[in-house]
């Protein structure tokens, strides 16, 4: 993951972070590009009420302004123009949970909620999990404990998923567990391990 | 991923629901009104539609929640329940009321998608959504989509998943598994335009292709569906749901069985069937009611025979396409089951 790209004129740069540079520092350009498709241009003159661009999200308790497209997915500005790319999209079509996140503290498919419908709600990702101290989330921890990532892509939504279980139903019985987990595909076939995590971050926060 | 930004529209979010019905009647075709957004954004994303305007009817309150009815106000003049269109598929799963009288519903509900899709899935973005036959939803002028040919029907076409009833040039089946769900217990579907209000039997609310190919519903573009009313007809029956597809996950069903069973004398497994309603899914367009099974088991006993029976006439007339065959035994037997009540 941290294999290293000659860049010309930069010396070497760890890919990713290459990628993450290039999110931070040229988000309007890239972000420019990629939205305004040509149909934008079809409906001139807006209809009547329609939403406005800039919108106030609270995002992992700070109130962050960005400037949304009406068609905008939350995972496009998430990734695309807060630079939160914690968040995965894998299908972009509902079918895998790479891009789940909490919404008022429950799971929902960032790929698939429009951003001006979630102003004024509480939007969690998988950078906001980690307690004052920048300490794990227990799930994130026993994630770890149970060896749950293999390639990892799946990881942060199948963590957030996990999340939300335990905040709707803090002790539940591993049928339950397997259920709540059920909408987050993983290529890797780690489901065991991932649902052992989950058990096994239920039991520590009920005894901590 | 490029393809998959969404191509622009003016995105209205009205907060109360005359002000929705309004800008429908305005916008009329141009128009497209969002709930969930799960069959939506598909159709979007892929191009296969764009409208100019959205309307997103997450913002009207009155169109979200179950609640109780009067005697003497639901369908077929009793009490019973009505749920809000907007009401997520999740509420349905876990609300009380729904539980503990209209557990089928319940039932249904929690077969849906997936855990995420039916936290945001709604009631009434599920029985209006479209057909998932990929020939047409991959932008293929089907007879649906306004063209002169069925792919899906075609010899030498993947018709796995489509219909083994009541074909009308198009073989599509009905996605929802709520809607035999619905037609089971006699639902009341609340269709609103600007200008009138009309409460449609949940039978005839999801339209043949003989009688209009290119909708699913009754809904013309300027109405909304408001409210599904449930009769308390079938309050706290028997209820039997099983839905058959590839993957617990995600996938539609194959097939599925939604029946309600009123006996005398005996819970499941017992007693004389006084009456029963028994639906399929996924086997034609609309939901099938299998009313000459409803009739034949009317006042026989809940036991293996009358099962055998319910589960040959069920498939009779089945005229399955190259590739669905086992449609016939699946459908068989799961009414079987819903009959015999295990
Ligand atoms: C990967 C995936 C798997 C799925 N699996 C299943 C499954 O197994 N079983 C199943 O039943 N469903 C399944 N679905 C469908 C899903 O559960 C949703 O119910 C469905 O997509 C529509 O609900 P929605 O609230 O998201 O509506 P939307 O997508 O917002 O709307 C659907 C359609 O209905 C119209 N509409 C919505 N509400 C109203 C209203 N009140 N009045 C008039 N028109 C309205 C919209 O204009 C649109 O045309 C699946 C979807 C996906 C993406
Ligand atoms: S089955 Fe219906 S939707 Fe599918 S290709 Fe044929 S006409 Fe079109
Ligand atoms: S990216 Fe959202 S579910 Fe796959
Ligand atoms: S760990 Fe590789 S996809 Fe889940």
């Amino acid at each position: 993951m941290t294999e290293s790209l000659p860049l010309p004129g930069r010396g070497n740069v760890s890919r990713r972070s290459f990628i993450k540079s290039v999110i931070a520092t040229s988000a309007s350009v890239s972000a420019m590009s990629w939205f305004s498709a040509p149909a934008a241009a079809r409906h001139q003159g807006a209809a009547r009420g329609s939403v406005g661009r800039l919108v106030s999200l609270e995002v992992n308790g700070r109130t962050r302004r960005v400037d949304v497209l009406p068609q905008e997915t939350l995972a496009m500005t998430l990734r695309y123009k807060l630079g939160l790319t914690g968040t995965k999209l894998g299908c972009d079509r509902a079918e895998c949970g790479a891009c789940t996140v909490m919404i008022d503290g429950v799971a929902h498919y960032s790929c698939s909620t429009l951003t001006h419908r979630v102003r004024g709600r509480e939007i969690t990702t998988v950078e906001g999990l980690e307690g004052p101290g920048g300490e794990l989330h227990p799930v994130q921890r026993a994630f770890i404990d149970e060896l749950g990532p293999q390639c990892g892509f799946c990881t942060p939504g199948q963590v957030m998923a996990a999340a939300a279980v335990l905040r709707a139903n803090p002790n539940p019985t591993r049928d339950e567990a397997r259920r709540a987990m059920s909408g987050n595909l993983c290529r890797c076939g780690a489901y065991d391990h991932y649902l052992n995590g989950v058990m096994r971050a239920a039991r520590e926060v009920s005894h901590a | 991923m490029m393809n998959d930004m969404m191509t622009h529209f003016d995105l209205l979010q009205p907060v109360d629901l005359d002000s929705a019905l309004d800008m429908l009647s305005r916008h009329g075709a141009d128009a497209w009104p969002l709930a969930g957004g799960y069959d939506s954004f598909d159709w979007f994303k892929n191009r296969g539609k764009q409208p100019a305007v959205v309307i997103d009817l997450e913002g009207i309150d009155e169109l979200r929640g179950v609640t109780e009815l009067e005697s003497g106000v639901g369908p077929g003049g009793g009490g019973g329940i009505e749920i809000g269109a907007m009401t997520t598929l999740a509420t349905l799963e876990a609300d009380p009321l729904i539980r503990s009288r209209y557990a089928l519903l319940a039932h249904a509900a929690a077969e849906v998608a997936s855990p995420q899709i039916r936290n945001a899935g709604t009631i009434g973005g599920n029985v209006c959504q479209d057909t998932r036959c990929w020939y047409y939803r991959y932008g293929m002028t089907c007879y649906r989509a306004g063209g002169n040919t069925c792919y899906a029907g075609a010899p030498g076409a993947m018709n796995r998943e489509h219909a083994i009833f009541g074909a009308d040039r198009c073989v599509a089946v009905t996605p929802s598994d709520v809607a035999p769900a619905l037609v089971a217990l006699d639902a009341g579907m609340v269709v609103r335009s600007a200008r009138r209000e009309k409460v449609v039997p949940a039978a005839e609310f999801f339209m043949p292709p003989g009688v209009d190919i290119t909708r699913m519903t009754v809904l013309g573009e300027r109405d909304l569906l408001t409210a599904i009313r449930i009769p308390d007809r079938w309050a706290g029956a028997d209820f039997h749901f099983e839905k058959v597809a590839d993957r617990k996950t995600w996938d539609f069903a194959l097939v599925s069985v939604a029946a309600a069973v009123r006996t005398s004398g005996g819970g499941n497994g017992g007693g004389i069937i006084e009456d029963a309603r028994i639906v399929a899914g996924a086997v034609q367009c609309v939901p099938r009611r299998l009313t000459t099974v409803e009739d034949l088991v009317r006042g026989r006993p809940r036991d293996e025979e009358t099962a055998e029976m319910a589960g040959e006439l069920a498939v009779r007339g089945a005229d399955p396409l190259d590739y669905n065959h086992f449609k016939v035994p699946l459908l068989r037997n799961l009414v079987k089951r819903a009959v015999r009540g295990t």
